[in-house]
């Protein structure tokens, strides 16, 4: 059932951003930007937490789902710490995917070449 | 000539073919869905051997890791014709976003140009994404001394 | 030499002597394959040593220089003057390509009217014997254009259907002045900027139609003429969407067009390729005017016709600081071959 799950929130978080591209002049851009501030925000209101429960990957791998992370990752942090950990708690947690993609992205640089879309 | 720019809105707004929706939400779902399946794939697998957050982590690189493989030959921008926001919402679309401009711009440098572009697009993303923590750090910080 | 309003009529016409067209794999692919002097199959030109997009533009760009050069049995010395222009910024493909040719030049930018633009100044020359040899060449690379304006070609996004695509393609044109053989360049129309509001990147036919209706408007209303009395009306680069636009409008001027094509539809099977709304890019009408206005002017196919090329003349920084899209076209009357 989990797999189940995970494929329909996914795919239904993925049709809201769709409609946003066709029915709104939105630059893809601007909605990625406007997926993870959401994230944060559903997530601060207590919402996202039971949807990645209940759909585990489906609410954690889209955009929503790092924003999700940035605000929980704050929270600990918060807990922990104080005042301080609102500085670094959304980015130690993010760390994981943005050193990733960067890490990838250069090494992917290294071996590969830009081609034409035909 | 026989327009004024108001008109004019009305007119092209009724020459632009319209988006097909229903085609568009059909792939951007299965697309969306298959990643998001993918995903929980990898982290049930992970679940194995380390705890929630640690398998949260290692699925998401593992995914960014798959998005950077099939950036490379171009197959993740050819799909992407297709599935429109099934790629772009999950996180191999972040993903994509970061590894395309490395590869685009090493023609201008590697400091310059793979240094210099490679959160060109998705620096946005870390940039609000991060704001939005902090506000909501120190919204739950004051929360914390009222509560 | 006369002026009539915008249009500047040519008594004694300069000739276009020469042409030719050099294009990419999706342009071989299309229905004017067969009409390019030159296609690759690697619009990188990788195996020549060549490291990026700009350069290769420059290398495709000169291909078709270098063919119309021979194809007029003229070597570059004798050439007095080209009028050259691309998309890159600062028209660097232009720069580049005559770095090699090393013969007076003029840069011009037009975004995709280039080409009408630099044809109509070189014809402008060539009339009133500022030159005995005017070239005009323009190019565009989609891989140039898409990794400027838009974004890394390995980067996936949808295209919406009335975007439209830049052509990998180049043109030349040499023009001599009046007695030579080939086709004669009758009369030149600068068009003036017209601006309708329009903020949508993706739907450049519309933001430049408006600047095409005006320049035709002009240029019947200069020389008292009338679409039926041209055997074809070649708009560059208006794509589907602002072709329908055009005639609507045309049609609402009491000036129907049943004899308008556009080089955007030309180019490109728009069913099949999958360019969306048609192609684009100063190559684009290029090299529809060098595959397939000129052999058929030259093979006595057509005998009158009007080509317009338009051009949408914003910046990447202008439209994100939320500026509209100004649109301009040029307009060349073209006769049959003497």
């Amino acid at each position: 059932m989990n797999y189940v799950w995970a494929f329909v929130a996914g795919g239904l978080i993925c049709v809201v951003g769709q409609l946003f591209i066709d029915y709104t002049k939105l630059s893809p851009a601007r909605i990625l930007t406007g997926y993870v501030v959401a994230g944060v925000i559903l997530s601060a209101v207590g919402l996202y937490k039971p949807l990645v429960d209940f759909a585990g990957a489906g609410a954690s791998v889209p955009l929503l789902g790092f924003g999700h992370l940035l605000a929980q990752g704050v929270q600990n942090a918060v807990d922990e710490c104080g005042l301080p950990g609102a500085f670094t708690g959304g980015l130690t947690a993010a760390s994981g995917g943005i050193a990733a993609s960067l890490i990838f992205g250069v090494l992917a640089a290294l071996v590969g070449k830009s081609k034409d879309q035909n | 000539m026989k327009l004024d720019p108001k008109q004019y809105d009305e007119m092209v707004n009724r020459a632009s073919p319209p988006s097909p929706v229903v085609r568009d939400c059909v792939w951007a779902f299965c697309v969306g869905g298959a990643i998001c399946t993918l995903g929980e794939g990898l982290r049930q697998l992970f679940l194995i051997w380390y705890d929630k957050t640690l398998a949260g982590t290692l699925t998401s690189i593992a995914l960014i890791f798959l998005a950077a493989v099939f950036t490379l030959p171009g197959w993740y921008q050819k799909l992407a014709a297709k599935a429109g926001a099934g790629t772009l919402v999950p996180i191999t679309g972040f993903a994509n976003s970061v590894v395309s401009p490395a590869i685009e711009f090493k023609a201008e440098g590697w400091v310059t140009g793979v240094g210099a572009k490679i959160f060109g697009i998705a620096g946005p993303v870390i940039a609000f994404g991060t704001l939005a923590s902090f506000v909501w750090g120190v919204i739950y910080w004051l929360l914390g001394k009222v509560g | 030499m006369i002026r009539k309003g915008d249009t500047l009529l040519f008594d004694a016409p300069p000739t276009v002597a020469a042409w030719a067209a050099a294009g990419g794999k999706k342009e071989s692919e299309g229905p004017l394959a067969s009409a390019f002097d030159f296609v690759t199959q690697d619009a990188g030109f990788g195996e020549q040593g060549c490291e990026n997009w700009e350069q290769a533009e420059s290398i495709l760009q000169r291909k078709a220089a270098e063919l119309c050069l021979r194809k007029a049995d003229t070597p570059r010395t004798k050439v007095d003057i080209v009028f050259a222009g691309d998309l890159q910024a600062q028209c660097t493909a232009s720069n580049y390509t005559m770095r090699e040719l090393g013969v007076p030049f003029a840069g011009v930018y037009g975004a995709c009217s280039t080409m009408a633009e630099t044809l109509g100044l070189a014809a402008a020359f060539a009339a009133s014997g500022m030159a005995e040899r005017a070239m005009a060449l323009t190019s565009s690379h989609f891989c140039a254009a898409e990794r400027q304006f838009r974004t890394p070609l390995e980067y996936g996004a949808k295209r919406t259907p009335t975007a439209q695509w830049t052509a990998t393609a180049a043109g030349a044109c040499l023009v001599r002045a009046h007695g030579g053989q080939g086709v004669p360049v009758l009369s030149v129309t600068f068009g003036r900027v017209q601006d309708f509001e329009v903020h949508d990147i993706n739907n450049m036919g519309a933001a430049m139609m408006p600047a095409a209706a005006s320049t035709l408007l002009r240029y019947f209303a200069a020389t008292n003429t009338r679409p039926q009395d041209f055997d074809a009306i070649f708009t560059g680069d208006l794509g589907e969407v602002g072709s329908a636009l055009l005639r609507e409008q045309m049609a609402k001027e009491g000036v129907p067009l049943d004899n308008h094509q556009d080089c955007g539809c030309l180019l490109y099977d728009t069913q099949g390729q999958n360019v969306q709304a048609g192609g684009s890019g100063a190559g684009c009408s290029a090299a529809v005017l060098c595959c397939k206005i000129l052999p058929m002017l030259a093979a006595g196919q057509l005998r009158r016709v009007l080509f317009m090329a338009t051009g949408a003349l914003m910046s990447q920084t202008t439209f994100l600081q939320g500026e509209s899209i100004p649109g301009i076209a040029h307009c060349v009357e073209l006769g049959g071959a003497v």
